[in-house]
């Protein structure tokens, strides 16, 4: 009776047309499976025994990959009840937490933030212990260095979002270092020097680069704005481009290091 | 209670930055090259964990020391710091078991399976499945026990002491004691990602490739773990935990007031110079390269030093293996990382502030 009912569903013509190939039972529906799917066939096929022991590569590039997932998924939904303007984000934010029912999606999200900060610091981790990095891997190793600078911008775009006190004196403090960039902060060795060649004050709080990273000499709407855009935008996009190209190279590279 | 005050208090003053963090590198590189087989046994990393969980819970009696480990954004560094201890044991555990096997003259772990062929599904999805689920449930219940932080809302005027920047930048964050914001806040983050994408450029030892190793590559792995455990995590642990109003120290139970006052004494190379040792009579020069002089001749000595001892002394093999390009590099990364704690040491001994001290133009060393 239930054998029946499955037929008859695995049978049909909307499952054959979802479905291309019978349940992942024998080798070649195996294949099939990881080929025919798009999200699967970020996976080769077949894999080396050494690449899917957990003890070996600890999950953490997954779990990484996983909550940015996550993050992505929270983040959006997030975004329905957030406006990112003085007036109205911090009020947002304590809508979110008191008015919308179960209300932990905020919560998933920064704590989703965190602990991906975490798994990509012990991914980069066992990398290197392992000497993954080294040849043919070397390229792929660069782009997960960015990557890890990339969940670090991403949290600490973040970061300001909530617009509390929290969030605008961590930022202040983290971009103040823009100040002291060398030639280009205002506060900065070689910025006098620049402005002596110069003639007159190119570089000064008004211009520098802690001005170009905040859109103001001080963390202000605009700043709020444009960590806005980058949070939810242009890094996450940058950030899936080169995640792209990272599992792409892993499979192209030879797939999970192990002993040669 | 009086001997409640009397524990607390040795555990405060033994957590200063002099004592804490110099002792942390001479266990980091006992337990590296001296008790390496004794760490990586079972029993200790539970020895390990079971303390870190009592110190943490016993603690928690005391008020302040619970005010500041149960911050929200605090919680994560708490649990950060249990992974990191284990998964630091799990590495070098395997070090340690693959470096027998090869002394014996046996394959390293996994090297039969790695030429084995396994179908990505059921084999690879399967865990990735429930990894996923794992992460998911963990970080649900997480949610559900601990509200993210929110705060009075933003006020530009009225400024928090101490205030911090996000928990992984603390450690860049806790470097401003020793260097200047140009340093720790640029060129240092700076060299730490350029660094980093150079290392498999740089570190061309065909051994070690894909499975865990220290004895084929000792230098790597020692840096590596250097810089991360310590440079990072540790200064992540101070900035965090153990910095108060004003950055000034406190220890893990003394309450942070916003009063303390702390001496400064510290002084720069230039002012020992001419007034210590009362060069030119006690009289700091008008030209202020003149002023810095040594203190170039120090920065530029350092370096030029450095990397002569590297070559011919320290790293005369790699010199050879390496080639020029390379060597240099890797030397100017390893003195600029050495840089840190040789600054601190300086600090905590003679009280030295800057090696190079031209506020004028920014430019302090």
């Amino acid at each position: 009776m239930a054998n029946q009912f499955i037929e008859s569903i695995t049978s049909s013509q909307a499952w054959k047309s979802i479905f291309r190939h019978g349940a992942p039972n024998n080798p070649k529906n195996r294949v099939l499976v990881v080929l025919m799917n798009v999200f699967l066939h970020l996976h080769p096929i077949r894999m080396k025994k050494s690449g899917v022991r957990m003890s070996f590569t600890w999950c953490m590039g997954g779990i990484t990959f996983f909550l940015f997932l996550v993050e992505t998924i929270t983040g959006v939904l997030l975004m329905f009840y957030y406006r990112p303007t003085a007036d109205y984000a911090y009020a947002d934010i304590i809508a979110l937490r008191e008015h919308v029912p179960i209300g932990i999606m905020r919560e998933i999200h920064r704590w989703g933030a965190h602990a991906m900060v975490i798994s990509v610091w012990l991914h980069m981790f066992r990398v290197f212990l392992t000497g993954s990095y080294k040849p043919p891997r070397e390229f792929n190793w660069g782009i997960g260095v960015i990557l890890l600078v990339l969940t670090l911008l991403l949290s600490f775009t973040g970061y300001l979002l909530p617009w509390d006190q929290l969030a605008i004196w961590a930022i202040t403090v983290g971009s103040n270092m823009a100040r002291a960039t060398p030639f280009a902060g205002n506060e900065g060795p070689g910025a006098a020097l620049i402005n002596s060649l110069m003639g007159f004050e190119v570089i000064h709080a008004g211009s520098d680069a802690r001005f170009a990273l905040l859109a103001g000499r001080l963390v202000g709407e605009a700043t709020l704005l444009r960590f806005y855009v980058l949070h939810c935008i242009f890094i996450p996009l940058a950030a899936a481009v080169l995640m792209a190209i990272h599992f792409w190279r892993v499979r192209k590279d030879g797939g999970i290091s192990g002993p040669l | 209670m009086h001997i409640v005050e009397l524990i607390t208090g040795t555990i405060n003053s033994l957590c200063q930055p002099s004592l804490l963090f110099t002792a942390a590198v001479i266990v980091f590189f006992l337990v590296l090259f001296k008790w390496r087989s004794k760490f990586a046994e079972v029993r200790t990393i539970i020895w390990i964990e079971v303390l870190m969980a009592a110190f943490i819970a016993v603690s928690m009696l005391h008020p302040t020391f619970r005010d500041i480990v149960t911050k929200p954004d605090n919680v994560p560094i708490v649990g950060m710091l249990f992974l990191i201890a284990f998964f630091t044991w799990l590495a070098v555990s395997k070090m340690v078991k693959n470096d027998d096997r090869i002394a014996a003259g046996q394959d390293v772990e996994n090297k039969k399976e790695a030429k084995e062929l396994v179908f990505t599904w059921p084999d690879l999805v399967f865990s990735e499945f429930l990894c996923s689920i794992a992460v998911w449930v963990g970080l649900v219940v997480w949610s559900i026990l601990l509200k993210a932080p929110l705060e009075e809302p933003a006020n530009p005027v009225e400024t928090p002491n101490p205030s911090k920047a996000p928990w992984y930048f603390l450690g860049l964050q806790e470097m401003l004691v020793y260097y200047d914001p140009w340093l720790a806040g640029v060129v240092f983050p700076g060299l730490i990602i350029v660094g980093l994408i150079l290392v498999p450029y740089i570190d061309i030892n065909p051994k070690g490739n894909g499975y865990f190793t220290f004895n084929e590559r000792k230098f790597s792995i020692t840096s590596f773990l250097f810089g991360f455990l310590i440079l990072w995590i540790l200064l992540i642990v101070y900035g965090t935990f153990l910095r108060g109003p004003n950055w000034n120290f406190f220890g893990p139970y003394e309450v942070w007031d916003i009063h303390k006052l702390e001496v400064l004494k510290n002084v720069n190379l230039s002012e020992y110079i001419y007034r210590e040792f009362r060069l030119l009579g006690g009289k700091m020069p008008e030209n202020v390269l003149v002023r810095e002089f040594f203190g170039f001749v120090a920065v530029i000595g350092y370096f030029v030093g450095g990397i002569w001892l590297l070559q011919n002394k320290l790293l005369k093999e790699f010199y050879e293996k390496l080639g020029k390009a390379r060597f240099y590099i890797l030397a100017f990364l390893v003195l600029s990382m050495a840089s840190l704690p040789i600054k601190m040491f300086l600090r905590w001994t003679i009280n030295l502030k800057y090696i190079v001290a031209i506020p004028e133009a920014f430019f302090n060393i």
